[in-house]
């Protein structure tokens, strides 16, 4: 089978995939609201093996999708975690079976403000139940059984991603070897809430969004465009800033316009309207509230009656300024007082928080090893 | 599994420290460098370890052997471990790089159930000559750092350690001294390169 593809795919590449669907009905919300129908995006490489240990979830960011690795047919960029996932990567697919789905309230496939409700027939927009993070990792959960899979080798991801593997260490805490989370908190700081609470006011307070409904009438770009900039400064550092725009000196010219004078500022405005194509507004306003009201905390967070034994490794990046590094050590903190077996690295980077999907080189050392030696474990012990 | 360890004087202590703490005991080392103590004590002794450790080169290395490892200053971290939840605390070559040594050894002592300690001993009768005679702040194979790249912040002698438990009344239960990587028990303060002490509240 030939690919027309205009770039080569490398040998350590998954190749060409496809996102594929999984749809179930009667999903009942932590707020006891009920969504009849529920589809799943999802994307799945490697081979399950026969004892059905050897899958691993990775969990995506506020704005990532289902497609992680590999390249969708057609398409000259990959997947979003691409350099992590593969032959011989971080997440190696010769020996694990990766999945990874779009979230609960998503845009890219699953279920969410952006789909039609089966009752009106119209999209729902904002008539879509609030969701947390529990449902969506109730709706992992669900697929996960629907792949034949009862315990995963591990849950991993970064930012909301590392909220969801918290959450999954929460939830089902007996459906999970363990957890890697990474750059992420077990709940957001008052910073972190209101950086998101100014993206939600930028895009509710566009003209176009009317409420949340605004499928027939034009989406409120400019709104999400700005939200979507303010959360690119918030992803750099003010060196990895310097580093990619620095200043020229005709940039310095006391004679200026309202046009992007800077490279900074062409960069930025480039993202916003790249991210207005491909994401929808009102996902935009029900993950940001789910991630500011995720709290693992709030309830009994691996009670000690339980007797529960995951395996966590614990990574953040020492220039994060967005998910400090402390918020880590707290996660630490709180998993050795409950007596969990936690390995924990904060890796020198001047990314920011970005440093998630950049410092490629020092994740896949700890977690390729990590995974190994557990798969190792596991294996010996049956 | 073999140690493998260049200076023979600690791969001796490390052997000790095997020793010491027995079969399937639990261990917390604390600066536990690359890992190579742990790693030994899980495979020849059975031994359930975590370690600290502050280098982050270090830690791919401990993570690369399985080891159970914190990114963190020994400093930073202490409060999280449950009174009595380790069988040992082991402070080898790591004493003298810590900043709150009296907070240190007192919350090590409330984790473990014992401390194991080992230390260069900074009075050894080579020290005393290379800063008698040359004038010269100590080179040796116990303390091979030159005083500007040294990470070493304390420099203490086997009697500055007897005498500062005694004053803090810790009970030294074990003690060896090794020499030439030999046992030695003639004056070691003067003779003795590295010092391992056992205590206990």
């Amino acid at each position: 089978m030939e690919h027309k593809l205009a770039i080569k795919i490398s040998s350590k590449n998954v190749g060409i995939v496809e996102t594929k669907y999984f749809t179930f009905n009667d999903l009942v919300l932590e707020n006891k609201h009920k969504l009849s129908q529920v589809t799943v995006a999802y994307e799945t490489y490697g081979t399950l093996s026969e004892k059905k240990d050897n899958a691993i979830l990775i969990a995506h960011a506020f704005t990532g999708d289902a497609h992680c690795a590999g390249y969708h047919e057609g398409d000259e960029k990959p997947g979003w975690w691409d350099s992590m996932i593969g032959h011989k990567k971080a997440f190696d697919t010769d020996k694990y079976f990766v999945i990874c789905s779009n979230v609960l309230a998503g845009c890219q496939g699953t279920t969410g403000p952006s789909s039609i409700n089966p009752e009106t027939g119209k999209e729902y927009g904002t008539d879509f139940p609030v969701i947390s993070m529990a449902d969506i990792v109730t709706v992992q959960k669900r697929l996960v059984e629907y792949l034949g899979i009862e315990k995963l080798l591990s849950v991993a991801g970064g930012s909301m991603g590392g909220m969801q593997v918290l959450q999954w260490a929460m939830s089902y805490p007996e459906n999970i070897c363990s957890a890697i989370p990474i750059a992420t908190t077990m709940r957001h700081s008052p910073q972190q809430i209101a950086f998101n609470e100014v993206g939600r006011q930028s895009v509710m307070g566009d003209i176009a969004w009317k409420y949340g409904h605004y499928y027939q009438t034009g989406n409120p770009d400019r709104g999400l465009a700005v939200a979507r900039m303010l959360g690119h400064i918030t992803y750099m550092s003010d060196v990895s800033m310097q580093k990619k725009f620095p200043i020229k000196e005709k940039e310095k010219s006391v004679k200026f316009d309202f046009n992007a004078d800077f490279e900074v500022e062409e960069y930025l405005r480039y993202r916003g309207s790249a991210f207005v194509k491909r994401f929808d507004a009102n996902t935009y306003l029900y993950i940001s509230k789910a991630m500011d009201h995720f709290d693992v905390q709030k309830e009994d967070f691996l009670p000690a009656e339980k007797n529960i034994n995951i395996k966590f490794l614990v990574i953040s990046f020492k220039s994060d300024w967005l998910y400090p590094s402390y918020q880590s050590e707290n996660i630490v903190k709180y998993l050795k007082m409950k007596g969990q077996y936690v390995t924990y690295c904060n890796i020198h980077s001047t990314y920011g928080h970005d440093a998630f999907l950049l410092e490629i080189k020092d994740e896949t050392n700890l977690i390729k090893n990590f995974l190994s030696n557990l798969y190792d474990e596991v294996n010996s012990v049956k | 599994m073999r140690l493998i360890v260049s200076n023979k004087n600690i791969l001796l202590s490390h052997l000790k420290i095997a020793d010491i703490v027995g079969i399937k005991s639990t261990v917390l080392d604390l600066g536990c460098g690359n890992g190579d103590l742990m790693a030994y004590l899980e495979k020849n002794k059975n031994v359930n370890s975590q370690g600290v450790e502050i280098s982050e080169d270090a830690i791919y290395k401990c993570v690369e052997k399985g080891l159970c490892v914190l990114h963190s200053d020994i400093d930073g971290v202490l409060d999280v471990y449950p009174s009595n939840s380790f069988d040992f605390v082991i402070l080898s070559q790591s004493l003298q790089q810590v900043k709150r040594i009296d907070d240190v050894l007192e919350e090590s002592l409330r984790i473990g159930k014992k401390v194991i300690i080992v230390f260069p001993n900074f009075a050894h009768i080579s020290l005393r000559v290379m800063l008698f005679f040359k004038g010269r702040a100590p080179v040796t194979k116990s303390l091979p750092d030159r005083w500007n790249d040294t990470p070493n912040i304390r420099f203490l002698s086997i009697k500055d350690f007897q005498k500062f438990c005694e004053e803090k009344k810790y009970k030294i239960i074990e003690k060896y001294f090794i020499s030439n990587s030999k046992y030695t028990h003639i004056l070691p303060n003067l003779f003795a390169q590295q010092a391992i002490f056992v205590i206990t509240k």
